[in-house]
């Protein structure tokens, strides 16, 4: 069962990353893309728990973090959805069907799924901020009997940039999750609401003492999002944080993710807010 | 059955005031509805009224040139809708649309402008919420306006 995974399953090394294929490729928006990775010649797949993340290498190119977006529950698929921004991750999209990338992970600390055992979740996702979490919904769901009650708050900047807008909006028919989505900017015809995320909480019924949140999405987004929970009562110790910083070991050797006293590569990237709290206002050099 | 909307009294923008204070404002207002899609205030009319908005949903337009409108905000049950009747020329600034039915207080905004000898204690009352209220929007504002889903951001 992935709760009990062990942290890391590296099949070469710490730094070595293992050539596998893609198996296929899926459009989220215009920018970004769902790649599914063939794991099927590995024993027991690629178990990894949710919040993890591994180390993408597009060969000759250069290796980045990116987030294991699939379920949990079905280690023999590895899913990653990466957004093009840079070299790298033009280069992982020029991989193609059938071509070969290098991975090596899963790193980091998951979401504190046990904690959260019993208790109402709400889930903050920015942006693609939801690749991260999007494992750990897919487990309350599985598990959903374990659980309080869900929320999950999803914005983006407009209607065209939300990753998984089908998956949803099916998860907000099933009811088992309450789904409220926000876009920053929208033309007539888009229903849902207009306006930042945190502003969704306010529609969020929330009793400070038995609520988890965990939270992934731009720095500044899950800043406002803290301060919206802070004032309805929540503890900065049930508040969760996924962080990204520039990353190259992954394995806490080269220093380039330290967060003054935290490596985010192997500290976090979960983090609960009350140890980011003296540092997240510090400004990089 | 859906719960009972909320009365007056109980609208979190008038709640805590006293008794007096709420009599005076219920003289100048009355409870109005509107159907989707129903425009409540249209860019550059008078602007004379607040709403209190009870339920539903109301979402703020702005018509740009060349663009056609845009959508800014979504407000709903328990927000405050309209504030161009603070200042001179009081004309609405911005399009607002019902998204579902909408029940909503309609209060007469001349009796909230300023000090009269109607409204000795109300009126640094309510300026005082309207001021929170224009904080927090400023405050989503300024986010929304940070476009933190560029990327690259
Ligand atoms: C733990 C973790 C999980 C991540 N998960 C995902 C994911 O699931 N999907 C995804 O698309 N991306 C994810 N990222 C971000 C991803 O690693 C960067 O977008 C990637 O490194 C960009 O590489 P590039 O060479 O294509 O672009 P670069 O040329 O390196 O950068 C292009 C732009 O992206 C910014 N950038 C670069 N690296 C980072 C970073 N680490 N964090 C924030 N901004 C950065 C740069 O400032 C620049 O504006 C994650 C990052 C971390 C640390
Ligand atoms: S990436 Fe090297 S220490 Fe974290």
């Amino acid at each position: 069962m992935n709760l009990h995974a062990p942290l890391s399953t590296f099949a070469a090394g710490p730094m070595t990353p293992e050539p596998l294929r893609v198996r296929s490729i899926r459009r989220e928006t215009a920018d970004t893309w769902t790649f599914s990775i063939d794991v099927s010649r590995r024993p027991g797949g690629f178990p990894f728990r949710p919040g993890q993340f591994n180390m993408l290498y597009a060969f000759g190119v250069g290796e980045v973090a990116i987030s294991i977006s699939g379920d949990p529950g079905r280690p023999g698929e590895l899913l990653h959805t990466v957004r093009t921004v840079g070299p790298v991750t033009h280069a992982l999209r020029g991989i193609g069907r059938g071509g070969t990338l290098g991975v090596r992970g899963p790193y980091g600390q998951p979401w504190p799924l046990e904690e959260a055992r019993g208790q109402d979740v709400v889930v903050v996702a920015g942006g693609l901020g939801l690749a991260p979490l999007r494992p750990a919904i897919l487990h309350l769901l599985r598990h959903r009997a374990e659980y309080g009650r869900v929320s999950v708050l999803m914005g983006a900047r407009t209607p065209e940039d939300l990753p998984f807008r089908r998956e949803l909006m099916r998860w907000r028919t099933n009811s088992r999750l309450r789904v409220l989505v926000s876009v920053d900017k929208a033309s007539p015809g888009w229903t849902e609401h207009v306006g930042v995320v945190p502003a969704l909480l306010r529609d969020v019924e929330v009793e400070p003492a038995r609520t988890v949140a965990w939270m992934c999405g731009p720095e500044v987004m899950m800043r406002f999002a803290v301060r919206e929970l802070e004032r309805l009562g929540v503890p900065d110790s049930r508040i969760h944080l996924s962080l990204e910083r520039n990353m190259k070991c992954a394995v806490g050797f080269c220093g380039h993710c330290q967060l003054v006293p935290h490596f985010v590569c192997k500290d976090g990237p979960v983090f609960p807010y009350e140890r980011l709290r003296p540092f997240i206002h510090l400004r990089e050099v | 059955m859906p719960p009972p909307l909320p009365s007056l009294e109980q609208h979190p923008f008038l709640s805590g005031l006293s008794p007096e204070q709420v009599s005076l404002v219920a003289r100048r207002s009355h409870a109005v509805s509107f159907p989707a899609r129903a425009l409540l205030l249209r860019e550059g009319e008078q602007a004379n009224t607040l709403y209190l908005l009870r339920s539903g949903r109301v979402v703020l337009e702005q018509n740009v040139p060349g663009r056609g409108p845009t959508l800014l905000e979504t407000l709903k049950g328990g927000d405050i809708l309209g504030l161009s009747w603070l200042f001179p020329p009081y004309r609405w600034h911005l399009d607002a649309r019902a998204v579902e039915p909408v029940e909503a207080f309609a209060i007469d905004a001349s009796c909230l402008r300023g000090p009269t000898p109607e409204h000795p204690v109300l009126e640094p009352v309510l300026a005082m919420r309207l001021l929170r209220h224009l904080y927090d929007r400023l405050e989503r504002v300024r986010l929304q306006r940070l476009d933190v889903y560029k990327a690259g951001a």
